[in-house]
């Protein structure tokens, strides 16, 4: 399986060449004319030269040594790798859409403005809220327009004490890196023995420094806070607000909504609840919405309608200002809205009681065999602990190399930090029982090798392109780019 | 039912998967739920749809805007109607890589770890920089995390920067600095170049970076002479805003002294998408990198010694560091930043040499046939690379207007960003404009008033 891959670089050829161009049909001025000498470049540009068909060979190449939801199950926890839909692709490539200036005339622009007042009032009634953002780019980037709404909010009344955010001890990692970059102070909430946020502890921490709430619900643990009435009741009393981040809710759609529960600020992971593709890493979308009171303050341009006009309004009297240099990743919009058009309500909510159903049959087939440390009805994802696989000589991240000999995607291994040796497993609702079954069965097995020869589980895996990659060196020795003297 | 096609699940697997669970009902798992906040009616969203209803529907709404391929686009200030090679779209389709995740296991994701270290180079070798990360979302964002890395680095908490810098960046610049209480000074601009002795008399100890743009907004190209000296003298770092494609023409950053260049990518071979996705290119001296935002992709070796790749140095980055983190960036633009690298490995370094040279070409060219005609002048004199401001006899809106009957995207007004120029507009010309487009052009707004 072992197979090596060149560089780019090392299959360039001096005078290759991969593109074609129209040729300058202006009259020619010399270059000294236009650019004066000394701001033109001097240094050398290497870059590879490579045929066209070089090109393709390559990177086909490269896409045979990767993953994807289309490879096969990738129940990656908290990421929501569900299928991406293919008209998804074929509706965000219509030239229409793909090839227009963020600055054309209004008047060009009136489809592109009316799909995205659509898909706004489609996530007004999908969370609850009273109005939405498309500028942020990913998640994390709608946790940071969030809090600094939420500032904004709190500095216009003048309530300028308010310099610490709560966040359950669960939370994702971008949750307290976020709070940072608003500059505000993190304060952790301990969960309690079921895995739920600690009421008590959290009515402990509010006072009037709080300015907000931030909550994952369902919790990276796939459970429901349960509790979620008084919390909210406990941080509006001491006049801090709530903000839902949405990597979960495709747990929930149509069951409940966050406006509802009591949250203000929610941002939704559109590349996970609403189907579009995560790209290896982006692009994403996190839109973010608000309840009435926090719509001042939103990011300008919104997309507004007037009679049958749409038209982009600057005319937020408090707005923080941009997020994004223009409107947000407006191609990724286009998905999410073409897949809650082929859904429907009715489908949304089928989406989430199947993604439902799918997490609790893994689990109970699983927990016969792993260790569940949270052992109570999950929503759209669950833990399992390889503490006691760990003893044996082989834990989370083992399995998870286990799982790659066998052509699964693993789940999150080590996260939550709550737990240990956790795994974290989101089958999400575009998988078939029959998947389920076989990777349960793939999952018995690993832990039968374990029990025989733990130590040959620890070095795997073994059937992959390469084998276990050395992620220390990679630190201490950093090679970040390729150089030519140094090959 | 919508959407069925994507939901594997029979009714007869529910029944069989529930009494495996061991409960009654779909209810039984809902049941955690308050009651209070159970949504009590069905979501009121249009009806499903069949696929080919609802690309019909799309198609209706695509056909209602005007675009690059039914008009002739002069429009720029960040996004540019710039020649796609036809195999970007075949590379990004491919489903192994747009249907990942980031590679957080290493040995199934060897495809996108090497393309993105083969991007990393890339980008050092246009910025002459030694590291790069992965991506950030756009120019606008790239410019905002480069400036708190610098505050980050120099352990001091103001900026300046120039007006000649993108105003759309600088106001995401504004909202990221005034969320976490650091401070931005602009040094004003004269004859639309960043104010030298402005810039002389604001620096100082307490600035942790500079942040120029090159070429800057209105398309002129910055003397960046002895500007790095004079920022280092001080301590502090120099971060450039720089059009990749202007660098193969142009001094690569690192000839100035740049230590942070940051950039919108979307040249590279990347739909404009009426703004988004776009790319965030940022890249550094090597020193910064325990700073920089973002994943980086590194070289190592497996347990047999084979060459392969990670993503590292993650101990700076959110999950791992929470609150410590210098940013809490985790998705990017991963997907464009492929699209990016296959955009310079196709064109390698004599494709984007020629783009550049037709874009300077063409613009000059644009720019001495409109200023020609009365009643358009240029505003600002010197070198421009592909963009040129120039007044024009009235309200820009107007003109554009005009110029739409005619199937023209014109310029761009610049009155909303810089309010003491009125009726002025920012014309851009890439290497895909002809002379006959050009000259079309010319005509209309030689017929106007």
């Amino acid at each position: 399986m072992r197979k090596s891959k060149a560089l780019l670089f090392e299959m360039s050829r001096p005078g290759r060449q991969g593109y074609s161009l129209p040729s300058n049909d202006v009259p020619e001025k010399s270059l000294d004319e236009l650019l004066p000498k000394k701001v033109q470049r001097t240094k050398a540009l290497e870059l590879p030269e490579l045929s066209e068909v070089g090109v393709v060979r390559h990177y086909t190449e490269l896409s045979t040594r990767n993953f994807g939801v289309d490879t096969g199950f990738y129940p990656l926890g908290s990421c929501t790798m569900k299928y991406n839909p293919k008209i998804n692709e074929e509706a965000a490539a219509l030239p229409g859409f793909a090839f227009m200036h963020p600055c054309q005339p209004e008047e060009t622009t009136q489809g592109a403005l009316e799909l995205l007042h659509n898909f706004e009032q489609g996530l007004k009634e999908l969370t609850a809220m009273d109005r939405f953002t498309m500028q942020p780019s990913a998640g994390a980037h709608g946790e940071l327009t969030g809090l600094m709404l939420i500032q904004a909010y709190h500095r216009s009344r003048g309530d300028h004490k308010r310099n610490k955010v709560l966040i359950p001890l669960s939370a994702h990692g971008t949750n307290p890196a976020t709070v940072s970059m608003a500059g505000y102070d993190v304060v952790q909430i301990p969960c309690d023995d079921r895995g739920l946020v600690d009421l008590d502890a959290l009515k402990e921490a509010v006072d009037e420094t709080t300015a907000a709430l931030m909550l994952t619900n369902p919790s990276t643990l796939g459970l429901f806070e349960e509790e979620i009435i008084p919390m909210a009741k406990a941080v509006h009393d001491a006049g801090g607000l709530l903000y839902y981040d949405g990597a979960n809710l495709n747990a929930i759609m149509g069951y409940t909504r966050p406006g509802d529960m009591g949250f203000d600020v929610v941002h939704l992971n559109i590349h996970k609840t609403l189907s579009t593709p995560h790209g290896g890493g982006g692009p994403g979308s996190g839109p973010v919405g608000v309840k009435e009171r926090l719509i001042p303050f939103l990011p300008v341009p919104l997309v507004s309608k007037e009679g049958d006009r749409f038209y982009l309004d600057y005319d937020v009297p408090e707005t923080i200002g941009k997020m994004h240099s223009f409107y947000g990743n407006f191609g990724v919009a286009i998905k999410a809205y073409t897949y809650m058009r082929m859904m429907g309500a009715e489908g949304l909510k089928e989406a989430s009681t199947d993604a439902v159903i799918n997490a609790n049959y893994l689990m109970s087939l699983l927990k016969k065999t792993y260790y569940v440390p949270y052992d109570r009805i999950c929503k759209h994802e669950f833990i399992v602990s390889a503490k006691p696989e760990k003893k044996k000589g082989a834990g989370a991240g083992d399995i998870a190399k286990a799982l790659l000999d066998r052509n699964f995607h693993p789940p999150t291994v080590y996260f939550p930090l709550i737990v240990d040796e956790a795994l974290m497993i989101e089958p999400n609702d575009t998988e078939a029982k029959e998947t389920l079954d076989a990777f349960a069965a793939t999952m018995e097995q690993i832990a039968r090798d374990i029990d025989e020869d733990a130590e040959k589980v620890a070095q795997g895996p073994y059937n992959t392109v390469v084998g276990r990659l050395d992620e220390v060196r990679a630190v201490r020795n950093p090679v970040l780019i390729w150089e030519k003297d140094k090959e | 039912m919508g959407g069925k096609h994507y939901l594997p699940l029979t009714d007869e697997d529910r029944r069989e998967m529930l009494a495996e669970i061991g409960v009654e009902s779909i209810e039984d798992l809902f049941s955690d739920i308050p009651k209070e906040v159970r949504l009590q009616r069905e979501l009121e969203l249009p009806s499903a749809m069949s696929e080919y209803e609802v690309f019909k529907h799309l198609n209706e709404l695509a056909s209602k805007n005007k675009h690059f391929n039914n008009c002739v686009s002069f429009m720029g200030a960040g996004v540019y109607d710039h020649f796609i090679p036809a195999v970007i779209k075949h590379i990004t389709g491919r489903s192994e890589f747009y249907t990942s995740y980031t590679p957080y296991q290493p040995e199934i994701s060897q495809g996108l770890l090497q393309a993105i270290f083969e991007y990393q180079t890339m980008i050092c070798q246009l910025t002459g920089m030694e590291v790069a990360n992965a991506s950030m979302y756009d120019g606008g964002t790239a410019v905002a995390e480069g400036a708190v890395m610098g505050c980050g680095a120099t352990r001091r908490s103001k900026v300046l920067v120039s007006r000649s810098v993108s105003p759309l960046y600088r106001a995401v610049l504004d909202n990221y600095f005034n969320s976490r209480g650091l401070d931005v000074v602009e040094i004003p601009i004269k004859d639309g170049y960043t104010d030298r002795s402005e810039l002389e008399k604001k620096m100082g100890d307490d600035i942790a970076t500079v942040i120029l743009q090159q070429p800057n907004f209105f398309g002129l190209v910055e003397d960046m002479e002895g500007i790095a000296d004079m920022v280092h003298s001080h301590k502090a770092l120099l971060l450039v805003s720089a059009d990749p494609l202007s660098l193969p023409l142009l001094q690569a950053p690192s000839e100035y002294g740049a230590d942070i260049v940051v950039g919108e990518g979307q040249g590279l071979g990347v739909p404009a998408s009426f703004g988004g996705p776009l790319l965030g290119i940022m890249a550094a001296k090597s020193k910064l990198v325990r700073q920089m935002p973002g994943r980086i992709a590194g070289e190592t070796v497996d347990n047999e010694g084979n060459r392969g790749y990670v993503l590292t140095l993650q101990t700076r980055e959110q999950h791992i560091r929470r609150e410590k983190a210098p940013s809490n960036i985790c998705s990017n633009q991963a997907l464009v930043a492929l699209g990016a690298a296959v955009y310079m490995a196709s064109m390698g370094p004599q494709g984007m040499r020629e783009v550049a040279e037709q874009c300077l070409q063409k613009a000059a060219y644009a720019r001495e046939s409109i200023t020609a005609l009365k009643g358009y002048d240029d505003v600002f004199s010197g070198s421009s690379f592909k963009e040129f401001a120039v007044t024009v006899p009235g309200e820009p809106a107007e003109l554009n207007k005009k110029l739409l009957e005619k199937n023209i995207l014109g310029g761009v007004d610049l009155a909303p960003f810089y309010p003491e120029l009125k009726n002025t507009m920012l014309f851009a010309v890439t290497e895909k404009r002809t002379k006959e487009e050009i000259d079309a052009l010319v005509r209309e707004l030689e017929g106007w008033k």
